[in-house]
């Protein structure tokens, strides 16, 4: 039942709103509203029952454990949240004084120091408001480089064939072309083809490292020679982050410009799909070319960087300079963990990983790349399970919710067949894994027992299988009364 | 260690099932000159006691003013049961509803929301948000853009939006070589001059209209509409979505007859029951017409049913986005604002349409009467004479920025500074009273505005009125 459909005319929130507000007879009758919009009409019980019930109808890391490759779904620590909605945090104007906000400040100052330290890069900006956000600033800040040196005939951007949809999309909104290259058996970026693609025309490379296969790419300093040697950029897509934390940065490698996802590494939220937190670092030569606002203390003054501070910036990205309540939470997380608990998260990420690859590999799994050494995730492919039983990695997915756990990443990275993406994280416990491996298990059973069973999955959760061609094809993305 | 679940014996087991003789053995495939050993210029860990008491000084530190500056961000009542349902964990927690069957609360919030969204601007479609209504202007000019047939490249932009937007816009697109061209506000009205827009020459993609505009002033939207579609160009509509509840809708701006309202409609939905929050996150709005869906940016929810013919929902049209089409996609965005979504959805719902209507009036008449009071204060005077929403330009007689720190010496932030935006406004402030002053807030502003106008007359410049500490 939708919302509109509890509403009856003339109910409302009294609570809510300003009692016997004047009308607005010095405004031009012409410029009024006539027909009031469609809100439903309902008092403040109907609001929070309705809401409270849907919540329930979500699985959530609070509630499941949600192995979902490549999008780092761990606890996300309840004082992260209520430290960042301190009432002072949450009432401040985004265009108040500086001086009005320095505890605030401080600590966004402390944070952008603290990303610094953990990449290896030279300059921070937490500007972006999302993964791809931060993409879009890195390779603008690529282009801005090559375009204030006048080498303006760089026109290319290369991609691995198992990179995030993002990176190619990022690269055609800053106006590149985009060159895509194949990866090898063993996973890593074919050096072969990436040395025939680098020309005078290479902008940059993207890399996602530990790549969206699960491995890390061995030969990593020669890749960046290559790109280098051709006078690119090297762009680091931080979605795997989690799985070096504080024992390989970016920097070191040899990258220019990396972006974070504090959603994932940092654990703030992922709340539904958003908001998220995409800061940017770079190296020394692309600090000119950094997004605003950024934190700079002037002998502990703390005040935002405006235009005049950084000439060749490539610009705002957001009204007000970025979500910082989502900032205000990774500040929280990572003065929690302090040095040596980043440390321990990549640790407890690649045990909890390898462990789980394990698991599943005796139990008769099939894994993408069984020689190489899980990072913090890993591919499985049900390919063969797929061939022999008709089960997709899509129903063996919709089954395992079911059991209750959310599916692993589905049909990405799209070279492997059939495949399921899993990443555990640091925060699940043995007994978690353990108990996913029985279920994972279970459904394989079943998928060879009782094919219907699974092919119509899920049995068990608030709605049954979801139509989603008739949902594209007979587009209903409004409520209207009947 | 925080978070971390594993004891000895846990580790032990797992490392053997490996084969690993230590968890750093599990990183053997990285090149050994690689690894830093560390972050030993990072803090040691903190309890959540102590980071507790480290935030709530810090917090404690920055206090609480009383605040009469808008200029695109607005203090609003939020209800309690707000965010007390967003920060439910089986919400916030959540991932982006990738499937459906495990997250169809998310999913039907965001068809509510695209229902509300849609109604509230007057369209027919809306997406499931952007992340702030300036980065929803900025995907707007690359949607009309796209929409444009002639391969059109230029937009027109008043110079009454609000510069940020105009500033995200620029950062956006100019890598796609499109265009923003600015036309000049009229200087007694603070809105579009039509003439100078008829002066403007060429072809455009598209119009932005602003309502209210960055000087809260009320525009000719009908009349803006028609001309932009007298001339073959999509009217984009950057609105406050709370104004809404008061003023026409985008959706049936222009003379009856004449034209069909505006194409897309964007703004920031931080109104609705978004805390302040020194800027975000907020979210951005797009709704649009049904011709335009497949050419919007961001998720969509659509309606479906299940296997047994039960009414659910699913995200659609993902054949625009990233994860599908890469670098032909309409937009990089893979996500939504969804927390912020969700509590403007409750909000919505809470307020209803009356609600959100005296929420809109009491706005209004608050900034009426901090403007008739201010205005009595000799050395102030009104800048443009339109009709306005919540939001009105003062000139004072004297140094803003003194007067600024002044004011805030007294627990007042008394409005945003026009003149770094505006130089011709140096002496400008764009001031704000919403639902939530009362008048003796108001009469406080009055108070020590008068005073510190007074003892600064007179005065020699550069020497600070005595309110300054």
């Amino acid at each position: 039942m939708l919302i509109f459909e509890h509403a009856h005319p003339g109910r409302r929130a009294h609570a809510q709103a300003p009692y016997n507000a004047p009308a607005a007879d010095d405004l031009p009758a012409d410029m009024l509203r006539q027909t009031p919009p469609l809100l439903p009409e309902t008092s403040e019980l109907d609001v929070v029952r309705h809401y409270t019930g849907l919540s329930q109808k979500n699985f959530s890391i609070d509630t499941q454990f949600y192995p979902l490759g490549s999008c780092t779904m761990k606890y996300n620590p309840r004082a992260c949240n209520s430290l960042a909605m301190l009432p002072q945090f949450l009432g401040r104007h985004p265009l108040a004084d500086e001086s009005t906000g320095q505890g605030f400040l401080v600590s966004m100052y402390e944070l952008q120091e603290m990303l610094k330290e953990v990449t290896g890069m030279a300059g921070v900006s937490m500007a972006p408001m999302a993964g791809a956000h931060g993409e879009f600033a890195g390779v603008a800040m690529i282009r801005a480089y090559h375009d204030a040196r006048g080498d303006t005939a760089r026109r290319e951007i290369i991609v691995p064939d198992a990179a995030h949809g993002t990176n190619p999309a990022t690269a055609t909104m800053c106006g590149y072309v985009v060159k895509e290259i194949p990866t090898d058996r063993q996973g890593n970026v074919d050096l072969e083809a990436l040395k025939a693609a680098v020309g005078p025309q290479t902008a940059g490379l993207m890399l996602t490292n530990p790549s969206t296969l699960g491995v890390f790419e061995k030969t990593i300093v020669e890749i960046q020679k290559i790109v280098h040697a051709a006078g690119g950029l090297s762009y680091y897509d931080g979605a795997n982050l989690n799985a070096i934390l504080g024992r390989v940065r970016p920097g070191d490698m040899g990258f220019d410009v990396i972006h974070m996802n504090l959603h994932k590494t940092f654990s703030t939220p992922h709340g539904g799909g958003g908001p998220g937190a995409g800061p940017v670092g770079v190296s020394e030569r692309l600090i000119p070319f950094l997004p605003i606002p950024y934190v700079i203390n002037e002998r502990d003054f703390y005040r935002w960087a405006v235009e005049a501070d950084v000439p060749q910036s490539i610009g705002r990205m957001s009204a007000f300079g970025g979500n910082m309540g989502v900032l205000l939470r990774a500040y929280v997380y990572a003065r929690m963990l302090g040095g040596r608990g980043m440390q321990r998260v990549a640790e407890f990420a690649a045990l909890n990983a390898n462990y789980l690859a394990v698991e599943l590999k005796t139990a008769g799994f099939e894994l993408a790349f069984p020689e190489r050494r899980a990072s913090h995730e890993f591919i499985v492919t049900l390919k063969k399970l797929k061939d022999e039983t008709g089960i997709s990695a899509m129903d063996f997915a919709k089954r395992l919710l079911d059991y209750g756990f959310h599916a692993p990443t589905t049909y990405f990275p799209m070279l492997v067949p059939e495949c399921l993406l899993i990443e555990p994280t640091e925060t699940e416990s043995k007994e978690t894994l353990d108990a996913f491996v029985q279920a994972m298990i279970a459904v394989k059973r079943e998928a060879e027992s009782q094919p219907d069973l699974v092919k119509t999955a899920p049995h068990k959760l608030p709605s049954r299988r979801l139509d989603d061609v008739k949902a594209a094809r007979e587009l209903d993305l409004v409520w209207k009364a009947a | 260690m925080p978070f971390i679940p594993h004891t000895e014996s846990d580790i032990a087991a797992m490392l053997a099932s490996i084969g690993a003789s230590s968890t750093d053995a599990l990183f053997d495939e990285i090149p050994t000159d690689l690894n830093c050993g560390g972050l030993p210029g990072i803090p040691d860990g903190l309890s959540e006691m102590h980071v507790s008491r480290l935030m709530n000084q810090r917090a404690v530190q920055d206090g609480f003013f009383s605040n009469f500056i808008g200029a695109g961000a607005y203090e609003h009542h939020i209800p309690a049961a707000v965010w007390q349902i967003v920060t439910r964990g089986e919400f916030y927690s959540a991932y982006t509803p990738y499937q459906a069957e495990a997250s169809q609360g998310t999913l039907q919030l965001l068809y509510e929301y695209q229902t509300m969204m849609a109604s509230l601007t007057g369209l027919d479609v809306s997406n499931a948000s952007l992340y702030d209504g300036a980065s929803a202007l900025a995907e707007a000019v690359l949607m009309a853009v796209r929409a444009n047939k002639a391969g059109c490249r230029r937009v027109l932009v008043p110079a009454s939006v609000h510069p940020r937007y105009l500033a995200v816009t620029r950062t956006t697109v100019k890598n796609q070589n499109i265009e923003l061209v600015s036309v000049p506000f009229d200087r007694t009205t603070g809105i579009a001059d039509l003439a100078a827009l008829d002066a403007v020459t060429g072809d455009f993609a598209a119009l932005v209209i602003p309502q209210p505009n960055f000087f809260g002033a009320l525009e000719p939207v009908d009349a803006l509409t028609d001309w932009a579609h007298a001339h073959n160009m999509l009217a984009i509509a950057v609105v406050n979505p709370l104004a809404l509840a008061l003023l026409k809708p985008p959706g049936q701006w222009g003379e009856a007859g004449k034209s069909q309202g505006a194409d897309i409609c964007v703004g920031d939905g931080q109104p609705l029951g978004v805390p302040m929050s020194s800027g975000g996150p907020y979210f951005g709005f797009m709704t649009t017409r049904q011709s335009l869906v497949r050419q919007m940016p961001g998720r969509i929810v659509g309606r479906t049913v299940d296997l047994d013919g039960q009414p659910g929902f699913a995200l659609t049209l993902q054949a625009r986005e990233q994860h599908i089409r890469r670098s032909k996609a309409t937009s990089n965005i893979c996500t939504n604002q969804g927390l912020l979504v969700t509590a403007a959805t409750i909000h919505m719902s809470l307020l209803g349409p009356e609600g959100l209507k005296s929420v809109a009036l009491e706005s209004h008449a608050k900034t009426r009467a901090l403007l008739e009071k201010l205005l009595a204060v000799p050395g102030v005077e009104r800048v443009f004479n339109s009709p306005f929403f919540h939001e009105a330009v003062i000139r004072v007689s004297t140094s803003v920025d003194d007067v600024l720190r002044a004011l805030r010496a007294q627990g007042i932030l008394g409005g945003h500074a026009l003149g770094g935006d505006y130089p011709e406004l140096a002496d400008c402030i764009l001031v704000c009273a919403t639902e939530t002053k009362t008048d003796e807030d108001l009469e406080h502003y009055r108070q020590q505005l008068q005073r510190i106008l007074s003892r600064r007359n007179g005065r020699e410049p550069g020497v600070p009125p005595c309110a300054y500490k």
